[in-house]
């Protein structure tokens, strides 16, 4: 079999994907050991066809196969026996479409269980249960967590997701507008809606201003920035750490007010939009960043440094919650807990983009406590401030461009596109087929938090129970990103 | 009499106050303007107002438990001196029953958070006994040192110095006796580092997590009760201090003075640092033991020493 190598927001037509037997697949998979990004059902008339998108980090390529189920077949051999980081992704098709990876080791619901679920139970006369949620103290979302403790200490931790399920890649197929990619996950607004704009556009073969596109990777990074801080006095505030804590939260205010004074929103709502950007950064506008981030940055620094110099701080953080590089890699862990963990993927830099590649990417090694997360957060938002002040600069020179340049086309007929964007948790995937008419037949999101879920599970075993708030602010995934 | 009223209203809202400045410096220190000091007043006030809402699966008890705990913690404050001891109770050893009647207090109050059944609630009771019983063999070790030194089995130990020992040894017994109790505060009155009063994580918390359940005026009672178990041992930080010469309008001035004080610098400190783990918050209460014990021997020696 042969794999189809595209890259990313590059439209392939549906016929150059071949269509190779599942087993075949598997052995190609098992030797090449490519990250799995895609791996999803299309419903056809003869049966469903499953779709398997795997990213080669080093070359920057994406391999595209596909393969056919007929209506009799009802199983096959799983890859998770395999390899482990495909594990999410059967669940997530069996549920879908009721074929089974057979030898699976947790074929569980993974977003519909509304009447049975069996959780994973420990016995002995020490062993105690806690639940917590679905609903939590705290304005937050819906999850079920059931961790297996010997007095504080826990053996195993379950997290069972899907009370959030909204079905918005049925509601994407219906009718997909930018306000239903900005609502697929609230903290991540900006990049759901960068992947969504440039799926539709490279679907549609739209044309993009340098300009828009330079805007638009500014409301990226300042999204990441202010969602940093905004982690770093949450992880300060579960620490019951009171200086980081209100500080960290004013800064995040200012980057979030700057966002409001360019789009009219603090969360980037309405700011992009397909074919370009419906905001511009003038000169005026762009000098006002530059002071505000010039303070941010100041402010950000002299805490951090106050913080991580007091010894209790230190005493929480490291050692707390540690994914290891082994289980990282094996768990498919993305964007910043993999970074975190020692695994240096990072879809800007990989994946070749015309505007990152000048971009110096300086990796750091990181051991996957909450401490490498706190500190890869503060490296991440010194970095996202260095990028938004180059790319300031380098709008001055599309300044005469249009925001908008190219009209609305109609979606290439059959065709497939793959669109990945870095979020501030990691990547970010859209991708989306069209049938003979032009019309979306199918549309499949991958946010960060799907495969990240499990190493906070991963991160809290053999910790104290009382340490859990703090690792899952650490990694604070999304409940509906995953749910969708 | 009219020393006596003063007496009680002090025992009875001082705790509100000193709640009120706690969390004013720590606004002060993040930045903020912050609440006015006598909002636990009024949150009190509100609370008492509100109904109670009973889970379907709790017993009597666990409608019983705030009221014995206000009423512990309203008697033990007759004990302690400075606000009660010429108030009731001066009999010797009066200190064990102050210890016990807080103990049943602090009894009840995990038989209520047991009787919810509620996995968090019995989470926060074990970690609530254990620290309590590393505690009490402290309480009552520097307790105990003090009646030794001064000759006299009451709390009336902690203000007369009566004893011939040398002064620089009476100091050293004072300022590590005001160190234990300050740590007693912290651990007792779920402070950082020991606890964080103002999370809303359920699996972090041990005080709190125990009042999950309560509400309406049960809540404002244990939350009341709570403030007074604070400015109590605040009382006997204050009668190591105030010297028992002076007239008693000055020693009520001099205790409120020390009272805002003791406030003041555990809101400082809840803003300079971060919680503890909670494996190592027993490492902290072994500090106050083990002061009590450098109190002890120091006691010791010079007492029945040569």
């Amino acid at each position: 079999m042969n794999w189809l190598i595209t890259e990313n927001r590059q439209r392939i037509n549906l016929k150059d994907i071949e269509i190779a037997e599942i087993d075949e697949i598997r052995k190609e998979a098992t030797k090449i050991n490519k990250r799995p990004i895609g791996f999803f059902g299309l419903r056809l008339d003869s049966g469903i066809r499953l779709f398997i998108i795997l990213a080669d980090d080093e070359e920057g390529k994406l391999y595209v196969t596909s393969s056919i189920f007929n209506k009799e077949d009802r199983e096959y051999e799983s890859f998770t026996q395999y390899m482990e980081k495909y594990h999410i992704f059967e669940r997530e098709f069996y549920e879908e479409f009721k074929i089974e990876p057979k030898n699976h080791p947790w074929l569980k619901p993974l977003r519909e269980h509304r009447e049975e679920y069996n959780f994973f139970e420990m016995q002995g006369d020490e062993i105690h249960q806690v639940a917590v949620g679905p609903i939590h103290a705290g304005v937050i979302e819906p999850g079920h967590f059931r961790f297996m403790c010997n007095g504080e200490k826990i053996y195993n931790l379950e997290i069972q997701l899907g009370w959030q399920n909204r079905g918005i890649e049925e509601l994407f197929k219906k009718k997909h507008s930018n306000q239903l990619a900005e609502s697929i996950c609230g903290d991540s607004v900006i990049a759901h809606n960068l992947a969504y704009s440039n799926l539709i556009e490279t679907l549609s073969d739209r044309k993009i201003s340098n300009k828009s596109q330079i805007i638009r990777l500014i409301a990226l990074e300042m999204e990441r920035s202010a969602i940093h801080i905004g982690d770093l006095g949450a992880i300060a505030g579960d620490i019951g750490y009171l200086m980081g804590a209100s500080v960290f939260g004013a800064i995040r205010t200012l980057v979030i007010n700057t966002m409001l004074e360019i789009s009219g929103s603090r969360f980037g709502r309405g700011l992009i939009v397909t074919g370009g950007v419906n905001f511009d950064i003038d000169k005026e506008m762009g000098e006002k960043i530059n002071t505000v981030l010039d303070k941010v940055s100041k402010d950000v620094e002299r805490t951090m440094k106050t913080m991580l110099e007091a010894p209790t701080v230190i005493s929480r953080l490291e050692k707390t919650g540690t994914v290891s590089e082994e289980n990282a890699e094996k768990l498919g862990l993305v964007g910043m807990a993999a970074r975190a963990s020692g695994i240096n993927i990072d879809t800007r830099f990989d994946f070749k983009d015309k505007w990152y590649k000048d971009i110096e990417n300086k990796t750091t090694k990181f051991d996957g406590d909450v401490y490498s997360r706190t500190r890869l957060r503060y490296k991440e938002i010194k970095q996202s401030i260095y990028i938004i002040k180059k790319f300031i600069k380098l709008l001055q020179n599309y300044e005469k461009e249009d925001l908008i340049e190219d009209n609305e086309k109609k979606l290439i007929p059959e065709s497939m596109a793959i669109s990945i964007t870095e979020g501030w948790r990691g990547e970010v995937v859209h991708i989306a087929i069209t049938d003979k008419n032009g019309e979306i037949i199918r549309y499949k999101i991958k946010d960060p938090s799907f495969n990240n879920w499990y190493a906070l599970a991963m991160a809290v075993r053999n910790n104290g129970i009382s340490d859990f708030p703090l690792c899952n602010k650490s990694f604070n995934l999304s409940y509906c990103g995953n749910d969708l | 009499m009219i020393i006596k009223i003063v007496k009680m209203l002090l025992l009875l809202l001082m705790p509100f106050i000193m709640l009120g400045i706690i969390k004013k410096t720590k606004a002060f220190w993040s930045g903020r303007k912050g609440i006015s000091i006598f909002q636990p007043i009024y949150d009190f006030s509100k609370l008492l107002k509100k109904e109670p809402v009973y889970s379907e699966t709790t017993s009597f008890i666990f409608k019983l438990a705030p009221s014995i705990i206000l009423t512990s913690a309203i008697f033990s404050g007759f004990f302690v001196p400075i606000i009660g001891i010429e108030f009731l109770i001066n009999i010797d050893f009066s200190f064990v029953i102050f210890a016990y009647i807080l103990g049943i207090g602090k009894f009840f109050a995990l038989l209520s958070a047991m009787d919810t059944g509620s996995s968090f609630e019995g989470m926060g009771a074990s970690r609530e006994a254990c620290f309590t019983t590393l505690v009490e063999p402290g309480f009552f070790i520097i307790t105990a040192s003090l009646c030794a030194m001064n000759h006299i089995n009451t709390f009336e130990s902690f203000r007369q110095f009566v004893t011939d020992l040398p002064l620089i040894t009476k100091i050293c017994v004072i300022v590590l006796a005001i160190t234990a109790l300050f740590i007693m505060i912290l651990i007792e009155c779920s402070r950082i580092p020991t606890d964080d009063p103002a999370t809303h994580l359920e699996l972090t918390m041990i005080h709190e997590v125990m009042i999950l359940d309560n509400s309406g005026c049960d809540l404002a009672f244990i939350m009341w009760a709570s403030g007074i178990k604070m400015l109590i041992i605040s009382t006997l930080i204050a009668s190591l201090i105030i010297p028992a010469v002076i007239p008693q309008y000055l020693t009520i001035l001099l205790y409120i003075l020390i009272l805002i004080i003791i406030s003041v610098i555990i809101g400082t400190i809840e803003s300079g640092m971060a919680r503890l783990r909670m494996s190592h918050v027993y490492e902290f209460v072994f500090v106050m033991v083990a002061i009590a014990l450098i109190i002890l021997a120091l006691v010791t020696m010079k007492v029945f020493g040569t």
